[in-house]
């Protein structure tokens, strides 16, 4: 709650929606954070016209804490992520802007070099952990050759110990005999597991979870859930989380970044994104969720619309046509790609709406239906 | 018991085979009113007295019931068979394919002296094929839209669309005439030179391997285009592999599972008989001696190379069955 007060403070002192300009911008420069993301651009050349799956973004994230990346299908999430790990093929995706993990630029690094760190100090589990793992080899020998890949010295029978103790951290029943188990013979959520067993072999610094518990049944999703976020307490990584649903984020992230259309268009810690959300984008997730915490709900309200096609993104804000808002802009929301701007401390917003009115919309039209 | 019951479907697919094509050469000739005296008549020599006419019919067993008749020729297979030649009585020892009428020789060591070359060219040309088909496929995949994809496919088309008949006789006319580096000599066995067997066998494997690994480096290219999407191999590359490992363990080994059944049917076919290229370069295999068999209508020779080839087939069939259960896991528990 005490959160709420330098918001309401600075939006009694500046009344006028003119102010909100003179906030003052992100900041650009790396900062001291672990992962530092720095204006990331990730374009791809079509037959079709530059999609601009990426365009622009900038976030910092602490060892220890979990970033929420939420937005719909089509709004870089994902791409994102693949980006951070240098997983895109030089051929086809022009990468740029900045990625600083631990002192370390990554987009300008030596492909070798980011190879490395790959699996060992930056790792990722995936959507679906069926197709994620490689048929014909055991889970015992996909997680041995993770390990071994960084650790060439480690003998045969070390590594298959060391997979052995990771199987049964994540929870993996008998895992001296699972271990020699095809993926096939695992269930979805064990399978899961063994994903983020392999990932955490290597005990790196950065997880990055690309929609993990999508593909899983909703009683598994809540204990993978509750699995990620045991094993960074006891590892003390930092974790993004990648997600098209906020319940995810909801239970596990510190901070979230809502991204649409390739840029973030707000971020905020997990706790101000529920209570005081600005962007009219974050009250229409907010508003499709369904919720069991509350006590009346009328109706689960629809972000109208569909996500905007990225060779062709909407002149000016890229949301507009689907903003029930974007008429009290004055017409700057078709004109004028809205910037990122603190709006208040860890509140950073990308909208044209004035401050001010975006809180009254909010405080009349939007919080009484959530 | 996954190989078991392959084993024993493999056994009953041969029985069916044969009773199928001893019945097309027995069966459907008397169906169209062929009478036993007739078929009998085309194993005695010209002008035949009807005397003579009726004991062949008598000493060949074609005036027994056809049930019978299959069951000595089977029985014979694993048992050996006597054949009553007018006055001579000849044993057909074991595996006896019958005794050919027209030639007067058993008809299995017929076949036996021939089995060395069709299986030195076929398994030649296999390694060639295998080696030139898959390289070419995985590098033009990785190099999808490349000069050297284009290249190679194009060629491959042209592997593909030209008939064997055509690139032998080119490739004899070229390097055994015009040039003559590969004599388009006679088979030498492996036993007596392997640098000449080699030598002689070039242009004939050369020929083979050029269709075959056309064939091959699409199917490769294709696969590999389809596994290197895969989700586990982006899964391999963001464990920190080396690319090279995840093309070769990861993507290739994926890849090859439907190349390995296509192989086992190719190198079987080809075992039973390389009619083609037999015939181009005169290499006296299994193939040359079912055209020979079919022309001279000598019918225990033509059964007999029929079973062979199915026999062939029917192995390779099996052998493709228990590699696939050993490369991909998930097949044992089918």
């Amino acid at each position: 709650m005490s959160k709420k007060n330098p918001l309401e403070k600075q939006a009694a002192e500046q009344p006028e929606p003119e102010t909100d300009i003179l906030l003052k911008p992100v900041q650009e420069a790396p900062g001291s954070a672990f992962l530092s993301v720095r204006d990331l651009r990730i374009h791809f050349n079509t037959d079709d016209g530059l999609v601009r799956a990426v365009d622009g973004l900038t976030f910092d994230l602490d060892r220890g804490k979990t970033l929420g990346i939420v937005g719909e299908s089509g709004s870089g999430k994902s791409v994102t992520s693949l980006g951070i790990m240098g997983l895109h093929r030089t051929a086809r995706a022009r990468v740029t802007g900045e990625v600083w993990m631990d002192g370390e630029e990554l987009v300008s690094a030596d492909a070798d070099r980011v190879r490395q760190l790959r699996g060992q100090k930056m790792a990722m589990i995936f959507q679906d952990p069926l197709t994620a793992m490689h048929p014909y080899y055991t889970v015992g020998k996909q997680i041995i050759e993770a390990y071994r890949v960084h650790h060439p010295e480690a003998s045969r029978r070390d590594a298959r110990a060391k997979a052995v103790k990771m199987l049964d951290r994540v929870g993996i029943p008998q895992p001296d005999r699972r271990v020699d188990d095809y993926p096939h013979q695992f269930s979805g959520g064990m399978r899961q597991r063994a994903m983020i067993a392999m990932a955490l072999v290597n005990d790196p610094s950065l997880l990055i979870a690309d929609e993990p518990t999508t593909a899983l049944d909703v009683t598994v999703q809540a204990q993978i859930l509750d699995l990620i976020r045991d094993l960074q307490q006891e590892f003390g990584s930092a974790v993004i989380i990648i997600t098209h649903d906020l319940g995810v984020v909801a239970e596990l992230a510190d901070d979230i970044l809502v991204m649409y259309g390739g840029k973030c268009v707000e971020n905020t810690s997990a706790e101000n994104l529920f209570t005081e959300p600005e962007h009219p984008y974050t009250w229409g997730l907010l508003g499709s969720m369904p919720r069991i915490d509350r006590e009346r709900q009328d109706r689960l309200v629809p972000v109208k619309g569909s996500p905007p096609s990225l060779i062709n993104l909407p002149q000016g804000c890229a949301f507009h046509p689907r903003c029930p808002f974007a008429d009290r802009t004055h017409g700057a929301s078709e004109t004028e790609i809205p910037l990122l701007v603190e709006t208040a401390p860890q509140h950073r917003v990308a909208c044209h709406l004035p401050q001010a009115t975006r809180k009254e919309i909010f405080a009349q039209e939007i919080s009484p239906r959530l | 018991m996954y190989i078991l019951r392959r084993l024993f479907a493999a056994v009953l697919l041969l029985l069916i085979v044969s009773a199928v094509t001893f019945a097309i050469f027995f069966l459907v000739p008397r169906l169209a009113g062929q009478t036993p005296t007739e078929l009998a008549a085309q194993y005695v020599g010209r002008d035949p007295s009807a005397a003579a006419i009726k004991a062949v019919e008598q000493n060949l067993g074609f005036d027994k019931p056809l049930y019978q008749q299959y069951w000595e020729y089977i029985h014979g297979i694993f048992a050996g068979r006597d054949f009553q030649y007018g006055p001579d009585a000849s044993h057909c020892g074991v595996p006896c394919f019958g005794y050919s009428f027209k030639s007067h020789l058993d008809v299995w060591p017929l076949i036996t002296s021939r089995l060395p070359v069709t299986a030195s060219l076929a398994i030649g040309a296999a390694v060639l094929w295998v080696v030139s088909g898959v390289g070419i496929g995985v590098l033009s995949a990785l190099k999808k839209g490349s000069l050297l994809d284009r290249l190679s496919m194009g060629i491959a088309l042209a592997g593909i669309s030209l008939p064997i008949f055509f690139t032998g006789l080119i490739s004899l006319a070229l390097f055994s005439y015009k040039w003559p580096i590969f004599a388009n000599d006679v088979y030498i066995p492996i036993t007596q030179n392997p640098l000449m067997w080699a030598k002689n066998l070039v242009l004939p494997w050369i020929s083979l391997a050029f269709l075959y690994s056309a064939l091959y480096a699409r199917l490769t290219r294709a696969g590999m285009l389809e596994t290197m999407g895969e989700d586990y191999i982006r899964t391999a590359r963001a464990k920190g592999l080396p690319e090279r490992t995840v093309v070769v363990k990861h993507g290739l080994r994926a890849a090859l599972t439907p190349i390995v059944t296509i192989f086992g049917m190719d190198l079987g076919l080809l075992l039973g008989g390389a009619i083609l290229v037999e015939n181009v370069f005169s290499l006296q295999g299994i193939g040359q001696f079912a055209v020979l068999a079919i022309q001279n209508q000598d019918l225990p020779e033509i059964m007999a190379v029929t079973l062979v080839a199915a026999f062939f087939i029917v192995v390779a069939n099996l052998a493709v069955d228990i590699l696939y259960a050993a490369v991909d896991p998930r097949v044992r528990f089918l």
